[in-house]
């Protein structure tokens, strides 16, 4: 996925003089996942270079840029070292829009690696969906597989609105036999990777994989699971979502972020809303729990795996 | 140098080559602790020998900065005086800071950008903006309410130093570009405890952006006072730090404000980097009309500040030189009654608030879950409206 990113990101440089992207170690290194290698040299220091290590500066400098005409796409390095950036993007990148009646637009990505599951040390594992879904005006998408990761970003750098890019971790190094260029549904689309009858889970980002995993083991047991891949957390795909649980009258929502105040509460009781005549059975929530992201050693009992899927879809009473 | 001259036709123009190598750090010294001060007190030109090299503006462009300074100070209280008659929700004025404020604005060009805050709105009057306009904010309309790019000037900024970012990113962007553009900014002796204003002297220094940095250094934030803020001499001491020259000026000579700013753009188009400038001055009115100044500052000092009044010293300078006649001075006036009257009378008049704007212009693309809710206000203003009619409440 990581190849398919860098592909997106040299296509659009290629395609459009006014790609910009800087951040911390995205020049000769490549950045310390690699999505821009070898961009620095193709590209020149004019397009892509290594900023000084401030994430705040980094994200208010891509501001005046995009204010300019430029489309930045910046990298925060790690979910965790976002926050100091957190009140560029919360009191400007949303709002600039909104404040000066639509007369400046900030097409800007902030692209995160995000979520756990690598083994990283502290900081380096963090879900923080939800503080920028919980703001208006950013524009929050994620994908799952290597298809999604090229055509999305390419679409978020060609978005006027700002876009915070969450790159799930644990996903980098997934393979997948993909013709580029590729584009996949519209980033504002929720996906149903994998049809079922009896359930649906709803997903995105890292728990996709784990969302088929479980559907595959749920399948010995004669449980017929439709996996959706959200793809866009922020806007939600209400159709997408409501039309599968209208079919299967049960769904449950995954994530790796902690359960209190977590996005999945925000997909449980809208749907809820919308759907709660067709529910056989309370949403789920299957989570992290509500303490800091563990230590590597200890990560394998925090993340939500298919057996504990499992289990807790188990916890609904079936009808014989 | 990592530059690749292949692509200095990237935008269609050359490209200035940017190096992140060490050969680029200028030598920079401290400030000189005296501030920079081209006409003195009492009116009078400071001595060649101690202008730091700067010369005094004509006196032509001297009488221009005046006759800014009159209409911008009628003006600020004409909107002290709106605002305490209830006709704005707040106002933060700049009374006393005229020197800083408009001795810099008048050194940008057209093509310039300004990111200004929220105490700085003189500076926007003069820069051409709308007073309603300015305003929209203050009066409670819309949060900003011109057009950043028809005025080159972006919205003021509440959070604090976050617009000095704004500045240096747009400054890359015009070197990247090949454009001849400054950008200035202003940042207040309290801001400059942010971390912001760090990342942006620093981003600045690196970068070697056409970057401007004015610390109006007014003495308060709100009420805590400077030595509360930074145990430096001055705070232009800062810019050695960054490898960025750094001056120290008196904030109000608007003479001496005015130079530097101009000689620091002219700099800064030319590709030879930021400046950073403070401007000593200070906050004689308020930090806004619900601060209680004398919880936190005795009057004899605002009045020993009045005495240092940026407009009366211009005004003593200008009338040495015979500038100031009684039809130049009748003109300024007129000027400045005429610009707080149309203030006056736009602020008086009633404004309509269409609540369906509410939901545009959050996202450029449309959205669905929005729609829903504009949508469902719309239907309630309606049921409202119809049960008002309903009831005999509308005739």
């Amino acid at each position: 996925m990581a190849g398919a990113l860098n592909a997106a990101l040299r296509d659009e440089l290629a395609a459009d003089p006014n790609v910009v992207v800087f951040g911390e170690d995205v020049g000769p290194l490549g950045g310390v996942f690699r999505v821009t290698d070898g961009l620095h040299a193709e590209f020149g220091e004019a397009r892509v270079w290594d900023s000084p290590l401030a994430e705040s500066g980094i994200v208010g400098t891509a501001i005046g840029m995009a204010m300019y005409g430029l489309r930045p796409v910046v990298e925060m390095q790690f979910d965790a070292f976002s926050y100091p950036a957190f009140e560029q993007i919360v009191s400007h990148v949303a709002k600039m829009r909104n404040r000066t009646r639509g007369r400046v637009t900030l097409p800007l990505v902030i692209r995160i690696p995000c979520a756990g599951g690598i083994g990283g040390v502290e900081h380096h594992s963090d879900s923080s969906e939800a503080y920028w879904t919980h703001t208006p005006g950013l524009t929050v998408v994620t994908p799952s597989n290597p298809a999604d990761a090229y055509s999305m970003l390419r679409e978020a750098i060609r978005s006027d609105d700002p876009v915070i890019f969450m790159e799930p971790k644990s996903r980098y190094w997934a393979k997948a036999a993909v013709e580029l260029p590729v584009q996949t549904e519209p980033f504002d689309r929720a996906v149903v990777v994998r049809e079922g009858t009896d359930v649906t889970l709803i997903a995105y980002g890292p728990t996709v994989k784990t969302a088929l995993e479980t559907a595959d083991l749920a399948s010995e047991e004669d449980l017929s699971v439709e996996v959706i891949d959200l793809r866009s957390l922020s806007p939600f795909d209400d159709e997408t979502v409501g039309a599968s649980v209208r079919k299967t009258h049960r769904a449950a929502v995954l994530h790796e972020a902690a359960q209190f105040s977590g996005y999945g509460a925000e997909v449980a009781a809208r749907v809820t809303e919308r759907e709660f005549y067709h529910l056989a059975a309370p949403i789920l929530r299957i989570t992290g729990f509500d303490i800091p992201y563990p230590s590597p050693k200890l990560e394998e009992f925090y993340l939500p795996t298919p057996e504990r899927i499992l289990n807790a879809l188990g916890t609904w009473e079936w009808e014989a | 140098m990592r530059f690749n001259p292949a692509l200095t036709s990237v935008f269609g123009r050359k490209m200035v080559p940017m190096s992140l190598n060490v050969e680029t750090r200028a030598p920079v010294v401290l400030p000189d602790p005296e501030p920079l001060r081209l006409i003195d007190d009492t009116g009078r030109a400071v001595p060649v020998k101690r202008r730091q090299g700067f010369e005094l503006p004509s006196d032509e462009r001297l009488l221009e900065l005046y006759r800014a300074m009159v209409v911008a100070r009628r003006w600020d209280t004409q909107v002290t005086a709106l605002t305490r008659q209830g006709r704005l929700a707040t106002y933060p004025s700049a009374l006393g800071q005229e020197a800083t404020e408009i001795g810099s604005v008048l050194a940008l060009e057209k093509t310039d950008w300004l990111f200004p805050t929220y105490r700085d709105s003189i500076a926007l009057m003069t820069r051409g903006i709308n007073p309603v306009e300015i305003l929209s904010g203050f009066r409670g309309d819309w949060h900003s309410g011109w057009d950043p790019h028809a005025h080159r000037t972006s919205t003021q900024s509440t959070p604090l130093a976050t617009q000095a970012l704004h500045a240096v990113g747009m400054g890359m962007a015009a070197k990247l570009r090949g454009d001849s553009v400054a950008t200035l900014t202003f940042v207040g002796d309290g801001a400059t405890s942010e971390g912001d204003t760090h990342e942006a002297f620093n981003f600045a220094g690196v970068w070697q952006t056409p970057t401007v940095f004015i610390i109006q250094n007014n003495q308060f934030a709100i009420s805590v006072p400077l030595a509360k803020q930074t145990r430096a001499r001055t705070l232009a001491d800062r810019a050695i730090g960054y490898g960025v020259p750094g001056y120290y000026v008196d904030g109000n000579d608007a003479a001496a404000v005015h130079a530097i700013v101009t000689a620091a753009l002219d700099r800064a188009r030319s590709g030879d980097g930021p400046t950073i400038i403070e401007c000593v001055t200070y906050r004689i009115e308020a930090h806004t009309n619900s601060d209680d100044p004398s919880r936190y500052r005795s009057s004899s000092d605002v009045t020993e500040w009045k005495s240092r009044d940026p407009l009366e010293r211009l005004e003593k300078y200008l009338v040495s030189q015979k500038m100031l006649t009684d039809a130049v001075r009748e003109s300024i006036n007129t000027d400045a009654e005429k610009m707080a009257e149309l203030t006056r009378d736009e602020m008086n008049a009633e404004v309509s608030h269409d609540p369906m704007e509410l939901f545009e212009n959050v996202y450029a693309a449309e959205r669905p879950g929005l729609r829903e809710q504009r949508d469902f206000l719309a239907a309630e203003i309606a049921a409202e409206a119809a049960a008002a009619v309903g009831s005999g409440v509308a005739s």
